[in-house]
């Protein structure tokens, strides 16, 4: 139970997926202009992550391992990844419409997203047991969703202010990120 | 005509600076030189590959399961760029850590599959995508060096100490923050230098929803 809880702090603070290990950067800089698509992007993820990480572990750990074709997991894992969004969206399409309507656009950016496949990578890497990786998957992406939020709430004020002409657009953005991540750091003594 | 796809990828087109792609790998590893290095020629080697044979087979390739089977091709190459530095750079593949096989996940790779290799014939696809592989090289050498030496006060090399600074290194450099830092001041930098009338946009992948 404690090592869950590490998994969970961990994930969501001291090791949040943007601002230290810089996974779905693309979706932080693209998709934080506005409160609203931020949480409808961070939803999705969140989704998206939990599955794929309850995906992934169940293939990397009844398929590759009893075949000993562990070096096939970046094939395998990107395309069990595409599959599940595309499953997703499908299966959202024609049960939920409201849920697809909500998440609908942001689920094909998804796919080419370096977080979702991350947390697979890492899943392996760490050696965690299935119910570890789901917690992981679904930590990692409240992790992304608190990020992208609050980047959005700033980016939304700073439509306000004067930035210097060099720095408008994706530089400052850059530097507010980076003051994000010092603020981010004085998390990492919750964890040994 | 052939210099010009050769070359276009290092300043005019370069795919960190100007096109604002491949951003994970970039900041993730660029905390000291060595390692920003081997990203590079990691990056290129996949890069370089994957253009040839997509370039060959674009037109075999039905329209719509194109994406997929350009991944497929890619995530061949990583891997068999991830399982040689694992043999042979065991030190530098642990430094690198899971942002090794996230190559298959660039943007710039994915990128000029669709936009160049798939149109163009190899030699063409082959020089752009050594010209983009050196831009990506060429930015994570600026980036790591800046990180390496502000952060350590020192650039180690294959071992070797190259150069040390007489300052009181700034931690701040080789941890996150400091890598979105630099790069944001980079990023101003060039976007000064060439006096763009449009502020830069990230256009990784996505577009902003309207």
């Amino acid at each position: 139970m404690e090592n869950l809880l590490a998994i969970i702090i961990g994930a969501i603070f001291v090791n949040n997926f943007i601002l230290t290990r810089f996974l779905g950067l693309c979706p932080f800089f693209g998709v934080s202009r506005k409160t609203s698509s931020a949480l409808g992007m961070g939803f999705a993820v969140v989704f998206v992550m939990t599955l794929a990480s309850m995906s992934t572990w169940l293939i990397y750990n009844l398929v590759l391992i009893p075949l000993k074709v562990e070096y096939l997991q970046i094939v395998t894992f990107i395309l069990v990844i595409a599959t599940l969004v595309q499953l997703v969206e499908l299966f959202l399409k024609k049960t939920n419409e409201a849920l697809y309507k909500a998440l609908g656009i942001y689920l094909p950016l998804i796919t080419t997203n370096c977080a979702v496949l991350g947390v697979a990578f890492l899943n392996v890497q760490e050696n965690y047991g299935f119910i570890a990786s789901t917690v992981f998957g679904a930590s990692a992406g409240i992790g992304f969703t608190l990020a992208l939020f609050l980047m959005s709430g700033i980016r939304e004020r700073l439509d306000l202010a004067k930035v210097p002409k060099a720095f408008q657009g994706v530089p400052i953005a850059f530097i507010i990120a980076s003051l994000m991540s010092l603020a981010f750091l004085a998390f990492s003594g919750m964890i040994r | 005509m052939s210099l010009k796809q050769l070359v276009k990828g290092l300043w005019k087109e370069n795919p960190v600076f100007c096109l604002v792609l491949g951003l994970c790998p970039t900041l993730a590893v660029s905390n000291a030189l060595e390692n920003g290095l081997a990203m590079g020629v990691a990056a290129t080697f996949v890069l370089i590959c994957s253009s040839i044979i997509i370039s060959l087979i674009a037109k075999k390739i039905p329209n719509e399961i194109r994406i997929p089977a350009y991944i497929v091709v890619i995530a061949t190459f990583v891997t068999i760029a991830s399982l040689f530095m694992a043999a042979l750079l065991p030190e530098l593949n642990k430094a690198l850590g899971i942002y090794v096989p996230l190559i298959v996940v660039n943007c710039i790779i994915l990128g000029r599959a669709e936009a160049f290799a798939s149109r163009n014939n190899i030699k063409d696809s082959a020089l752009d995508a050594l010209g983009m592989g050196l831009g990506f090289t060429i930015a994570l050498i600026i980036i790591s060096s800046i990180r390496e030496i502000l952060g350590t006060g020192k650039i180690i090399l294959f071992g070797l100490q190259t150069i040390r600074l007489p300052i009181e290194p700034a931690m701040m450099f080789i941890l996150p923050s400091g890598a979105l830092l630099v790069m944001g001041l980079l990023l101003s930098l060039f976007s000064a230098l060439k006096q763009n009338k449009k502020p830069l946009k990230a256009n990784c992948c996505i577009e902003e929803d309207k």
